[in-house]
């Protein structure tokens, strides 16, 4: 037997330490087989294990290790040369790979570290995340809770309902245990509470309105925190309970002058309102800044709401003030209106009442001025009629003149003739004139129109009072009256620079001057002149008669015809010229005017067809002289008969319309009329149309008559239809000729 | 007579006037132009009918009895009593007068008279029957009727 390398044992193996380092052994190789198995086992089961080197070859080392511990079992007690190989083959290699075990370990260990300070760094970002989501979402809600605050507040424009709302919903949105709003009173100096959330009806309590704590809160903008003690934070009794934080905030009220553009955030009155908000009791929440954010926006929307508010109730005031202003006024209207119809009224009746025995007198004395008088009783007589026929025209001018003043008066515009008016004038002051010695002359103008469209009355009155003052104030000379038209370039007279003439087509400008050599009109009484009752020293003196009303009333229908009157004087006793200038219509067929009077007349008539028509019938013929006559009467002509023709001729005038005559009877020779007719009447529009009425059915009759300048030939005898139709066709065509 | 049958011979009557050409449509014309504010035209046109025609005759006969007709004269008489006896519609009286003025062109002095004692004849006639028409119509107006159209 060779002897064995081991070491010499020192001791003798003592057994019961054996025993043990045996189990030891034996225990740790089983650690040292599983602790591998497990990692194996635990890796596999994990997703992500970045080192699987390093667990191969630390299962390895540990492997190698259990096995040299195993095989220390065998070592202890005699062995055999191949378990002392085994051995040392197992701790080499044991040794190898822990060496490099160790070296790897080395390079892993701080990566392995680091992803642990990695994770604490994660962990922390994560958490601070979260904080930020919080406050972000926080600020959200507060937003949605303004929104929602402001979109309810400005939903109304009630006061009331936009301060309670408020109340509540603040309330709501930041669970409140009070909100109270306290508003300055009128003089400025308190606040009183006039609006909380809990206590339904708040007491008319008041602070002064400079106090330090709210002279603190309206000096900034945010919200306050205040202490629950001071006067406005006491109005909810806490009791036992510790009050909840205090939060006071300044309300704007905002006047319409607030609201410009340009300094929007100025608030030049600085009136505030005081809100204040009390967190729940006992509880240890604070005010944070979101809510206090929250709350000052809620503020500045409802001082915007309450302005808007204010601004609608003005508004509405000042409607309801025009309201009862209009209907004022409506009413002071119609008792204007009552009072104006009164007085026509009255007036009308007056006037009557005056007028019907004003006629009586005048009359009564006309009549009485007829018989035999002694001289003294004629001249009374005489004074009582001037005085009456004074009265009389006093009484027309008043009416006249009232009706004028309130506009009532209206003109009655018709076609008249002009020199009709002119000769009509002429015709009524030629007596009083040639009485006192005066000579009045008339002209008119050659481009005068013959006919012209206006109020014919109320010219005549007006040329009649500027004529008859001319004559009125003249002792003696002569008066001229000159009439024509107005011409564009004298319209722009510098006496009539407040009268703005517009020339047209269809109307011309009458000027009329009458002039007298009378005894004047000093240069400061004209503008007198044209006032009502008002009368000159001269005229006062010569104790004329005249209200003082003819010249008012001449300016008055003068502008009412739209134009402009007025006087010119040279000085006491240097005579006068009173001008006015009228608008007048010109007619529109000027030149056949009796067809213009002419009714067209339809087939199918009444028998009055030719209302008025003058008619001249000429006949020897008694009996047919009655027919004819007989049948102009029933269409209701005016029918004048003669039996010659020289008493035709006589009494034929430019009025006769239309001419019958008998042509071919002998003893008349209605040709020769014809002819005359003819020569008396020039003009066409004056000659009466001349028809010949005749039994002669032959052709050579007809042509005579057309020969001779007759307008128709009818056939005797004529019915009544064919009488009306020849006529209308005369006056429409002044010509017929029947088929014969 | 009652109302009735008066006016029934008034319509009757009048109808054979027409019918034996004693009165054409210019009566019917004449009766057409009076009315309330002529209410007696036919009857005055009429009666001037009868004096005019009347003095013509008496014209015409002493016209016709010189010893020198003056034919102008005759035939303007005529002419006249043509235009009266037209204008009331006597056609018959009319007619006669026609021919004498033909006569009268031709200076026929036995047609002017024959033709003269024709119109004598026709007027005597149409002047009874016209007058016994206003009689009838006088009755019906005393009765209180109207006059049938």
């Amino acid at each position: 037997m060779d002897s064995c390398n081991c070491i010499e044992l020192q001791w003798p193996p003592d057994d019961l330490l054996m025993k043990y380092q045996y189990i030891s052994d034996f225990f740790i190789a089983l650690a040292y087989f599983s602790i591998p198995l497990e990692l194996i086992y635990f890796v596999k089961k994990s997703a992500v294990f970045p080192y699987r080197w390093v667990l191969v070859q630390f299962g390895a080392s540990i492997v190698l290790c259990g096995a040299t511990h195993l095989i220390n079992l065998w070592t202890s007690t005699m062995h055999s040369r191949t378990v002392a190989m085994v051995m040392t083959t197992a701790k080499v290699f044991t040794a190898v790979v822990s060496c490099i075990t160790a070296l790897l370990l080395v390079h892993i260990i701080p990566d392995l570290l680091s992803v642990k300070t990695r994770e604490l760094f994660l962990k922390n970002k994560a958490a601070e995340l979260d904080r930020e989501m919080g406050l972000i979402r926080t600020q959200e809600e507060t937003g949605r809770h303004v929104r929602m605050l402001t979109h309810e507040i400005r939903s109304t424009l009630d006061r009331h309902t936009i301060l309670k709302t408020t109340l509540v919903e603040l309330g709501r949105t930041l669970a409140l245990e009070e909100c109270a709003l306290w508003m300055p009173t009128r003089t400025g100096l308190e606040l009183q509470l006039s609006y909380t959330l809990r206590q339904q009806n708040p007491v008319g309590y008041t602070v002064p309105i400079h106090l330090p704590v709210i002279n603190q809160v309206f000096s900034s903008s945010h919200a306050v925190k205040i202490s629950p003690n001071c006067a406005v934070a006491s109005i909810h009794p806490s009791g036992k309970y510790t009050p909840g934080e205090v939060v006071a905030v300044r309300v704007p009220l905002l006047h319409l002058s607030n609201f410009q553009i340009n300094d929007w955030p100025e608030l030049s009155t600085k009136r505030y309102a005081l809100m204040v908000l009390m967190l729940p009791l006992d509880s240890a929440r604070q005010w944070r800044v979101h809510e206090l954010e929250l709350v000052e926006v809620v503020a500045d929307q409802v001082a915007v709401a309450l302005s808007h508010a204010a601004i609608l109730e003005e508004s509405m005031r000042a409607r309801d003030l025009l309201m009862e202003q209009n209907v004022a006024l409506d009413l002071a209207r119609r008792e204007a209106e009552t009072a104006i119809r009164a007085r026509n009224d009255f007036l009308a009746v007056m006037n009557h009442e005056m007028r019907t025995p004003m006629h009586a007198i005048i009359a009564l004395s006309s009549l009485l001025q007829e018989t035999e008088l002694t001289p003294e009783q004629r001249l009374m007589v005489e004074t009582i009629l001037k005085s009456s026929n004074l009265l009389s025209t006093l009484i027309n001018d008043v009416l006249d003149l009232s009706r004028l003043e309130d506009g009532s008066l209206q003109l009655d515009l018709e076609t008249f003739n002009l020199y009709a008016v002119f000769k009509e004038v002429l015709n009524l002051i030629k007596p009083i004139a040639s009485v006192k010695k005066l000579h009045v002359s008339l002209n008119l103008a050659p481009d005068l129109p013959e006919y012209a469209v206006g109020d014919e009355k109320r010219l005549m009155q007006t040329i009649l009072n500027v004529v008859g003052n001319a004559v009125k104030f003249s002792k003696d000379g002569s008066i001229s009256i000159t009439a024509f038209v107005a011409k564009a370039e004298l319209l722009r007279d510098s006496q009539t620079s407040e009268f703005f003439p517009v020339p047209g087509d269809n109307h011309f400008y009458l000027r009329v001057q009458v002039k007298d050599s009378g005894i004047g009109v000093s240069p400061q009484d004209i503008p007198k002149l044209f006032t009502k009752f008002a009368q000159t020293q001269s005229t006062a003196i010569r104790n004329s008669s005249g209200s003082g009303l003819g010249l008012a009333i001449c300016k008055r229908f003068v502008n009412l015809m739209e134009g402009h009157i007025w006087i010119e004087s040279e000085g006491l006793g240097k005579g006068c010229t009173a001008t006015f200038m009228v608008k007048l219509g010109i007619p529109e067929r000027l030149n056949e005017p009796e067809l213009a009077f002419m009714p067209k007349v339809p087939p199918n008539h009444g028998p009055t067809a030719f209302p008025g028509l003058k008619v001249l019938v000429t006949d020897e013929n008694g009996v047919s002289r009655k027919v004819t006559k007989g049948l102009l009467v029933h269409l209701g002509c005016d029918v004048t008969m003669v039996s010659s023709s020289e008493e035709c001729l006589r009494v034929v005038s430019n009025e006769h319309k239309v001419v019958f005559m008998d042509a071919c009877a002998p003893g008349m020779d209605g040709y020769e009329i014809a002819v005359r007719m003819h020569e008396k009447f020039t003009k066409r529009h004056e000659r009466p149309i001349i028809v010949a009425l005749t039994g002669n059915t032959d052709k050579v009759t007809k042509e005579n008559c057309m020969r001779v300048g007759m307008d128709g030939v009818i056939l005797k005898p004529v019915s009544l239809d064919k009488m009306r139709s020849v006529l209308s066709d005369l006056l429409e065509h002044r010509v017929l000729f029947e088929a014969i | 007579m009652d109302l009735v049958q008066l006016q029934r011979q008034l319509v009757e009557y009048r109808t054979s006037l027409y019918h034996e050409g004693f009165l054409d449509e210019q009566y019917t014309q004449l009766q057409e132009l009076q009315d309330e504010n002529n209410p007696d035209f036919v009857v005055e046109v009429v009666s001037l009918f009868f004096e005019d025609s009347e003095r013509l005759l008496n014209e015409l006969t002493k016209a016709l009895e010189q010893q020198s007709i003056d034919f102008k004269r005759v035939d303007a008489h005529v002419h006249q009593l043509k235009g009266s006896s037209s204008s009331i519609g006597a056609q018959r009286v009319q007619k006669v007068c026609i021919a004498f003025r033909n006569y009268c062109e031709e200076q026929n002095v036995e047609g002017c008279l024959k033709c003269l004692q024709q119109v004598r004849h026709e007027y005597s006639l149409v002047k009874t029957k016209l007058e016994s028409m206003f009689q009838l119509e006088q009755q019906i107006l005393s009765a209180g009727g109207s006059i049938p159209m």
